[in-house]
């Protein structure tokens, strides 16, 4: 598959990847590799250039956008930022989705919105506004909020960004405890080596938008590669390099490029 | 030659803007009749949009009408005829000030607030959250404030005229002196409905416009602090210059 912002400069180029189903999948790589734009090519919000993209047996090139929102039901995403609806209430949070899709009767939804709340232990903020929670609880929500509608497919951008040790733990608990729980295919996007290595099946490797490294934690942490070991270690500088392109230093520090 | 040239870019993109607006509220109207199925929606963004505008565009009613009523006693005390005061501020709130000062203002705060809060909606990623949980953002969150503005604003603006009416009587009868009979007889005997119909469809053309503009600067704004104050800027710029462009082409085509 291959995609370029509008048409410009190419993010992915003939990149390919197989999820396994059931799953707990990472997607990492440095800063501007395109794990966020590649989430978004999965879910349909952008489309790709060339190629074919398949998720849950359905290719999304050409696929209309009604047949889109169909199959998103089957999809939950949790966002960096959580995203929730700030003028909705906690359990109106985790509810809207059962409220926009379904008729269930009001005690059913009650019932299910306090199950999925408890299994992030949140049950008792159920009355909270978004603004009165704290970051880690607004990931939690949105993950309670995610799971509701009960999807085959979980995604998650960044979840583990700007979260102190106990809320960061809580969530690599519950990524592993929700895929193992309810059989679904999970999808992490992440730069947190340690972290995800710790819940993540298989890790996918991008840069220069390409797979460069494809396997287990254990695989990745020897892997015969520069830009793998530059990544998994934590290096300054290697394959990607510390600086931005940029010209001469002292030429530019003693003004060359201005006499010229 | 270059000016030229900037002046055909700048026409061209105004073209391509317009456009994008009207394609837009196309797909807010092939939306609507799914989202008035939804009236819960709609009422709360009446209120919004209407009832929390209520104490501006009285309080604004008022002083317009008092100012009406003042500059209308001199200028008729002139030629003897203050008794056409109530003829005179009534026509003038209810086919002019009353939908076009009423809809600036609607558009400095309804107009903002909705262009803010989906900018905001935007940036924070609920609009994309809610396209990920297989939810229309257009159906939703949309068509709902935009209905709701259409809807609230004639009635801003009949009840800004009403306020503005009393507004004159207050400051032509109880200060001036003007006799009350001949102030509400005139006013009864020289408008007309024709009077009142212009205002209703100055009133519903301008809640679109302020509606459409705002809901489109606020869905399009660029998901950063700078873009949601940009959209709101250009809101009550785009809506200013729209009401009284509008304004012009509408008491033309009612001469």
């Amino acid at each position: 598959m291959s995609y370029a912002v509008n048409g410009g400069r190419p993010v992915f180029a003939g990149l390919d990847m197989d999820i396994p189903r059931g799953r707990v999948t990472a997607v990492m790589g440095p800063s501007g590799t395109g794990k966020t734009t590649l989430l978004r090519l999965i879910t349909g919000q952008v489309r790709a250039d060339e190629g074919s993209i398949v998720v849950a047996g359905q290719e999304l090139r050409g696929m209309r956008r009604s047949d889109l929102y169909v199959l998103r039901r089957r999809m939950g995403m949790l966002f960096q930022n959580g995203a929730l609806l700030t003028d909705l209430s906690v359990f109106e949070n985790v509810a809207f989705p059962l409220r926009e899709h379904t008729d269930l009767p009001e005690r059913l939804i009650r019932q299910l919105v306090l199950t999925k709340l408890q299994a992030v232990g949140l049950r008792g903020a159920a009355e909270l506004m978004p603004s009165e929670l704290s970051g880690g609880m607004s990931r939690r929500v949105a993950l309670a909020r995610a799971i509701v509608m009960d999807p085959e497919i979980l995604i998650y951008d960044e979840p583990f960004v700007g979260l102190d040790p106990i809320s960061l733990g809580v969530i690599l608990r519950l990524i592993r405890r929700l895929n193992d729980a309810l059989g679904i295919t999970s999808i992490v996007v992440s730069h947190d080596v340690h972290e995800i290595s710790t819940v993540a099946d298989v890790i996918f490797l991008l840069s220069g938008g390409k797979v460069v490294a494809r396997g287990t934690p254990p695989e990745l942490q020897s892997y015969p590669s520069e830009i793998v070991r530059q990544f998994i270690g934590g290096l300054a500088d290697g394959p990607v390099p510390f600086h931005f392109p940029a010209p001469d230093y002292f030429g530019e520090l003693l003004g060359r490029g201005e006499d010229a | 030659m270059k000016v030229v040239q900037e002046l055909w870019e700048s026409l061209a993109e105004a073209l391509i803007g317009l456009g994008a607006v009207v394609r837009f509220l196309l797909r807010l109207v092939a939306a609507s009749p799914r989202a008035l199925l939804r009236l819960d929606l709609i009422s709360q963004q009446i209120y919004n949009a209407g009832a929390l505008s209520l104490v501006i565009i009285m309080l604004s009613g008022l002083f317009v009408g008092m100012v009406l009523g003042l500059q209308g006693f001199q200028l008729l005390q002139r030629f003897g005829s203050e008794e056409a005061l109530g003829t005179a501020a009534t026509i003038g709130l209810v086919k002019e000030l009353g939908p076009v000062v009423t809809a600036l203002l609607f558009a400095g705060r309804a107009g903002t607030a909705l262009a803010s809060e989906l900018g905001l909606m935007r940036a924070t990623d609920q609009l994309s959250a809610m396209e990920m949980m297989a939810v229309d953002p257009i159906r939703r969150v949309v068509v709902p404030r935009f209905l709701g503005g259409v809807i609230a604003m004639p009635l801003l603006a009949a009840i800004f005229s009403v306020i503005g009416i009393y507004g004159a009587q207050l400051i032509g009868v109880q200060i001036m002196g003007v006799d009350a009979g001949s102030f509400w007889s005139q006013m009864r005997g020289a408008v007309g409905l024709h009077d009142i119909y212009e205002g209703i469809v100055k009133s519903c053309i301008f809640g679109v416009t302020c509606s459409l503009i705002a809901v489109y600067q606020g869905y399009y704004a660029l998901p950063t602090a700078e873009g949601v104050g940009r959209a709101t800027t250009r809101t009550v710029v785009t809506s200013a210059v729209f009401i009284l462009f509008l304004d012009y082409l509408i008491t033309a085509a009612f001469l």
